[in-house]
């Protein structure tokens, strides 16, 4: 059975002012499934995140959303695109003068009509869902790195996206929190059909949630397929990576 | 080695880039005015920490100012043994420039610099591009209640601080230097005018839409064109915010007086 992709990256070029950091980025996203965008730092992750989410626009080459192309969306259309999805950014983006809870129900109180009480529960169902539901009126100063994190991922599942991007799960958080997190990545996946797409550079928690690879390197992709295909790629940047091969340039 | 040419013509593009970018943050804030989310609480704290907490501030400054004018007036007019009109050279200086370009600094200065760092760090803390990924309008959101608040407190300060300079004045120049109270008010009264008042309230609310527009442009696009947001593109945006609103404010003052005297 042939799997459907929601997301193709065709050619994709970007720059930011007269430096080119992408460099025809071709691969495609499959529904219902993990794909984790890998790479060193500095090899163009989150510029990819940033045009996947329409934070940046397409310039040459393109971003085709169930055969749209995103470079070319109006307000409207990209409005209606972000309503499919949820972000997980690295800092978790929490609102530092807002509660637990009223960061997590900022979409619900903003974007419908569902009642207050009503939003109230809703947040707590999804806190609850990260293991935050104790600390909801909590200040985000109040919380951990990890803690942010995880009810940064409470906010990007408020509006139960379609697909959910998440930014770097696991970088600067203990071991068993990162394990809950990629443990509640895999559920996502499993009980919602979720697709998830995680840019990420830790090679433990990559191929534990990964179901595609994509692995990155100078802003081009060096390769990507099945997490054993990557495994065993041949390309040698690859298995530096995947070998932790200090580059000796540095 | 570029050509000079080539760096002339990519410094043009910049500014004219920016120019349009800035026009474009405006027209977005007004649009925010019937946008969701509703706009009542989130202005309403706006205008406590534009307005109220400005309250103390704007008055020290005016009843000094007052004060100053009286002292400087006094002994400037009664070379002439025409000290019966410090109350209208206190009252006009203050109703038509002193008074909106204090209280605009004032402003510029304490919240304007405090708007432009919050935006700056929501901006580098990718709070502002949270918002946008949960499809929020950023500008109806944050910008467009700091924007009404600003134009309803301004002009309210603008007032404040001409009622509490003129008892500043009349303090000094009644009080101290001994003017007739009854000549200081007749005075003063004699001479501002409706069109000193409404020249007053056009330069308070001009500058209201230029402290908010400076200040909040700078900080939404703090880091953003340099590429890299860290605490001192915050910086940066915060000092060139105060900067620009402040000289903005002071060069909208000369134009609008040419225009209504």
């Amino acid at each position: 059975m042939s799997i459907e992709n929601i997301i193709e990256i065709r050619g994709l070029n970007s720059s930011y002012n007269s430096r080119q950091v992408l460099f025809d980025i071709s691969f495609a996203i499959p529904k219902h499934q993990v794909t984790v965008i890998m790479g060193v730092s500095g090899c163009g992750k989150t510029t990819l995140f940033r045009h996947l989410t329409g934070l940046k626009r397409t310039g040459a080459g393109q971003i085709m959303v169930d055969g749209q192309d995103l470079g070319v969306f109006s307000e409207n259309m990209l409005m209606q695109y972000r309503r499919r999805i949820g972000v997980l950014f690295q800092s978790g983006a929490l609102f530092n003068s807002l509660s637990l809870i009223q960061n997590i129900a900022i979409p619900l109180k903003v974007l419908t009509t569902v009642r207050s009480e009503e939003v109230r529960n809703l947040a707590l169902a999804k806190l609850e869902l990260v293991g935050l539901a104790e600390f909801c009126d909590y200040m985000p100063s109040q919380l951990s790195g990890g803690m942010k994190k995880r009810a940064g991922l409470a906010r990007a599942l408020i509006m139960d996206p379609e697909i959910l991007f998440v930014d770097e799960p696991s970088s600067g958080l203990d071991p068993i929190t990162a394990a809950g997190l990629d443990r509640l990545i895999l559920s996502l996946r499993q009980t919602h059909g979720m697709t998830v797409v995680v840019v990420t550079h830790e090679l433990e928690s990559a191929f534990k949630i990964a179901d595609e690879i994509v692995v990155m390197d100078n802003g081009r992709v060096m390769a990507a397929g099945l997490p054993e295909e990557i495994r065993n790629s041949v390309n040698p940047r690859v298995r530096q990576f995947l070998s932790r091969e200090p580059d000796p340039r540095i | 080695m570029v050509n000079p040419v080539q760096s002339l013509g990519a410094y043009a593009l910049g500014r004219v880039f920016s120019a349009g970018r800035l026009g474009m943050f405006f027209i977005y804030t007004i649009r925010g005015i019937v946008r969701p989310p509703g706009k009542f609480w989130p202005t309403v704290k706006q205008i406590e920490f534009i307005g109220t907490k400005s309250l103390l501030v704007i008055g020290f400054t005016a009843a000094f100012t007052g004060m100053v004018l009286a002292l400087q007036g006094y002994h400037t007019l009664t070379k002439f043994g025409s000290e019966g009109w410090l109350g209208s050279a206190v009252g006009l200086s203050l109703i038509r420039e002193l008074g909106p370009v204090l209280s605009a600094l004032m402003v510029t200065g304490r919240a304007g610099s405090a708007t432009a760092a919050e935006i700056g760090i929501m901006r580098i803390e990718e709070q502002i591009d949270a918002l946008e990924c949960m499809a929020i309008d950023p500008f109806s959101y944050l910008i467009t209640p700091r924007f009404i608040a600003s134009m309803v407190c301004l002009p309210l300060l603008t007032a404040f601080c001409d009622v509490v300079g003129i008892f500043g004045g009349f303090i000094i120049g009644v009080g101290l230097l001994g003017v007739n109270g009854g000549a200081f008010w007749d005075s003063l009264i004699s001479s501002v005018d409706w069109g000193d008042l409404y020249m007053g309230l056009v330069k308070s609310v001009c500058f209201s839409i230029l402290i908010v527009w400076v200040c909040t442009y700078k900080g939404f696009y703090a880091g953003v064109d340099e590429g890299s947001f860290g605490p001192e593109q915050v910086g940066r945006a915060t000092t060139n915010a105060v900067v620009m609103a402040s000289i903005a404010v002071l060069i909208s003052d000369y134009v609008i007086t040419s225009i209504l005297l």
